[in-house]
């Protein structure tokens, strides 16, 4: 076990593309780290290179404190499941999560013993003299993930592990590498495209956009503080809703109304480069049903009226769908998660608005409806760079504050 | 009473013939097992008969044709074998069964040209696989100038046969040819031992490319992960070679050397220009043509036709048993 260090790490390919740009980051011992991003993020190429199957074109990799730069992913002791899984087909699932230990030059009795210990864990062992092509995908997944265990390498690297399971294999499939992470204790980098892997999973999640770093830290600080337009939207399942507001004097001008600003935010925008307009974001349970709140809360928050379009219950809450006057917000940040989410050319006209309102609420489709949403939880990017305007020393403290 | 039995196993049958197993869902731990018991009582839906009605139907034509110009000459051969037949005296033409094959059997000069062509076939297809699996490797493998080096690398293989024999004539002729100047200062291709590995160079420079071009599309099939995954289990680059891509390539490597052997055993046109035969390098295939078209022996001539066409289809059998056995990833031989 060990901790992994990147300095400054970078990756050009030959035909001058850059793929990974300074990257810093600092994995403990014993870690849970996942980097997420949309693809062609570098995150894969960051997790090749602490591999070391792509090499490093600038930078330093330590693992366990020692220079790895130059060494073949042999001498690394590292570990690595593939999202193909990549197991060996001539070979049983045995004879495929001994490989490694062979190579090793382990004797036989300690292979063996190391194999159904790893086996038992994975609940593998009916399966041992099967070849992989007589395995089920969520089986084969194991047979992967056992294949990394057997060695108790220095880290795990895995690489959208649970990418080609379906949707409820993949659900069960993430408690049981939670557990086998806790339980062995051996630092992992966990590479994925799914944001709801990424919250669920890491101890500290990485958002790389365009080969660099955009945020490190816990998944609720992510969803809580993030530190701009970019990782605002792309953590949070249904996203963030996102609007233009213009700047009039002490208020923003918005498609829901006029909202008031605090000192700390006017201060921020009465400097010279400031810009005219911001893009307002706000999470869908961060809204409410005025006619669920008491007079308390309704003074933390402003109340519009929209016309309601869909409405999907779903049980525990209700899902409402609102059409707002005006235009979309733009920025670069935003068409490059909307393409990532393939709806790039599926927008509709007008803009809508994601809420979450509670169960208890007798919204129907078609009404107008009067909706209150929370001030202290909004967020101001500037739509020139994403900066988040609202972060105090990496706190979000809403539009209000002082 | 059969109709009654042949119901109540209908419904196995439907699970076995699309080869996904409905009743035990997802659980795949009990289906390889049940699915053969399955296979052998299953009897063939109306629907499956049809389709293999319909796929003989179609077939027909192009099986047609086959027969009438690869199973005539063969069966005509056959007859012709069974014959003391020689067109210097046809009136001595009559049916002497098996005689022609004890007489070719019992030859030295048969045995000889056997084993010429064993030694050939044996040395050649060897060589082609180490060379071509090199070739395969470097044009798999190159980034700059892909284009450029494959055909650079197929150019032997695109001149035809002849052409090309009578350029390593000429070039290990005594006096003109530059390589006969450079190695040796008698003539080489008069002296058996240097005749045989000049035909040999000769067949390895022109069919290497064949080679390399078939295990190429084999290197295609492993995936680029499995060796990502094998390096960062330990293996060094000779033991990813070996124990990963070696295994995973098999049936494309069996193709190409049953191809190759199957070509080598028939080695003619190198060894017609190269030497004609002389000084015991003559072919099996050679002095077949020898007795056949020279001798005008129709009888011993097709006598070692039917020999070679034998030994021919014992070493495709031998190459086809091994391909059930070995296909990666089926244990049951399922990919036939």
């Amino acid at each position: 076990m060990a901790d992994i260090v990147l300095d400054k790490v970078s990756k050009k390919f030959p035909d001058g593309t850059i793929a990974v740009r300074d990257v810093d980051l600092e994995i403990a011992d014993g870690e849970f780290v996942i980097l997420v991003g949309p693809s062609g993020c570098g995150k894969s190429t960051t997790l090749n290179m602490i591999a070391g199957l792509e090499d490093i074109s600038s930078g330093e990799l330590r693992i366990g404190g020692e220079r790895v730069n130059d060494k073949a992913p042999r001498d690394r002791d590292i570990a690595m499941v593939f999202q193909s899984y990549a197991l060996y087909p001539n070979m049983t699932v045995r004879e495929n999560m001994a490989f490694p230990l062979q190579l090793a030059k382990l004797d036989k009795k300690t292979i063996n013993q190391k194999v159904e210990e790893a086996a038992k864990v994975l609940e593998l062992t009916p399966l041992l003299d099967r070849r992989p092509a007589n395995l089920s995908g969520g089986q084969r997944q194991r047979v992967a993930m056992g294949r990394a265990i057997v060695r108790k390498p220095k880290a795990f690297l895995m690489d959208e592990p649970l990418s080609n399971l379906d949707a409820k294999l993949r659900v069960q499939m993430r408690t049981v590498v939670s557990r086998l992470q806790k339980r062995l204790g051996t630092t992992t980098v966990y590479v994925t495209h799914d944001q709801t892997e990424a919250m669920t999973l890491g101890d500290r999640v990485v958002i790389m956009r365009g080969g660099a770093v955009q945020q490190v830290g816990p998944p609720q600080e992510l969803y809580d503080n993030p530190h701009n337009l970019f990782v605002a939207g792309f953590i949070g399942s249904p996203s963030m809703n996102f609007l233009p507001a213009a700047i009039e004097e002490s208020r923003l001008r918005t498609a829901l109304g006029d909202v008031p600003i605090g000192d700390r935010i006017r201060r921020e925008l009465s400097r010279a480069d400031a810009p005219r307009e911001l893009i307002l974001g706000i999470r869908p349970e961060h809204f409410e049903d005025a006619e669920l709140i008491d007079e308390e809360t309704r003074r933390r928050g402003i109340v519009f009226e929209a016309p309601v379009d869909i409405v999907e219950s779903m049980g525990s809450d209700k899902y409402v769908y609102l059409t707002v006057e005006g235009e979309r917000a733009t920025a670069a940040e935003l068409e490059e998660l909307a393409a990532d989410a393939g709806a790039a050319d599926f927008t509709g006209v007008g803009s809508h608005l994601v809420t979450r309102l509670s169960a208890e609420s007798t919204v129907t489709e078609g009404q107008n409806r009067r909706v209150w949403f929370n001030l202290e939880k909004i967020h101001l990017f500037n739509p020139a760079d994403g900066r988040n305007l609202t972060l105090r020393e990496g706190r979000a403290a809403g539009a209000l504050a002082d | 009473m059969s109709e009654r039995s042949e119901r109540t196993i209908e419904p196995g049958a439907d699970v076995a013939a699309d080869g996904t197993d409905t009743r035990t869902g997802g659980r795949q731990a009990v289906v390889p097992a049940q699915r053969a018991n399955r296979r052998k009582r299953a009897p063939l839906s109306e629907n499956k008969r049809a389709e293999r009605k319909l796929g003989w139907l179609l077939c027909a034509p192009a099986a047609l044709v086959m027969v009438a110009v690869t199973g005539y000459p063969i069966l005509y051969s056959l007859w012709l074998s069974l014959q003391r037949f020689d067109l210097r005296f046809p009136a001595e033409r009559e049916f002497v069964g098996l005689d022609n094959y004890v007489t070719v059997l019992t030859n030295d000069f048969w045995w000889t040209a056997f084993g010429v062509t064993m030694l050939i076939t044996v040395v050649t297809v060897a060589v082609e696989l180490v060379l071509g699996m090199g070739l395969a490797l470097v044009m798999h493998r190159t980034l700059v100038g892909r284009g450029i080096v494959r055909t650079a690398a197929l150019i032997p293989y695109g001149i035809v046969t002849v052409v090309a024999a009578f350029s390593w004539r000429y070039a290990w002729t005594p006096g003109t040819g530059y390589l006969a100047n450079l190695f040796s200062d008698g003539a080489p291709l008069t002296e058996r031992a240097s005749a045989l590995a000049i035909i040999m160079l000769a067949e390895i420079w022109k069919t290497t490319p064949f080679m390399a071009l078939l295990l190429m599309a084999g290197l295609a099939l492993v995936p680029e992960d499995l060796l990502k995954a094998a390096s960062t289990d330990g293996a060094t680059a000779w033991q990813r070679f070996t124990k990963v891509m070696l295994p995973v390539m098999k049936p494309a490597i069996l193709v190409a050397l049953l191809f190759r052997t199957l070509d080598a055993f028939r080695v003619f046109d190198n060894i017609y220009v190269l030497t004609s035969g002389a000084n015991e390098t003559s072919s099996v295939s050679m002095i077949a043509y020898n007795n056949l078209i020279r001798g005008l022996n129709l009888g011993i001539g097709s006598t070692m036709s039917v020999l070679i066409f034998i030994a021919v289809a014992i070493i495709a059998f031998i190459f086809v048993k091994l391909f059930g056995t070995a296909a990666p990833g089926s244990d049951d031989g399922e990919g036939r």
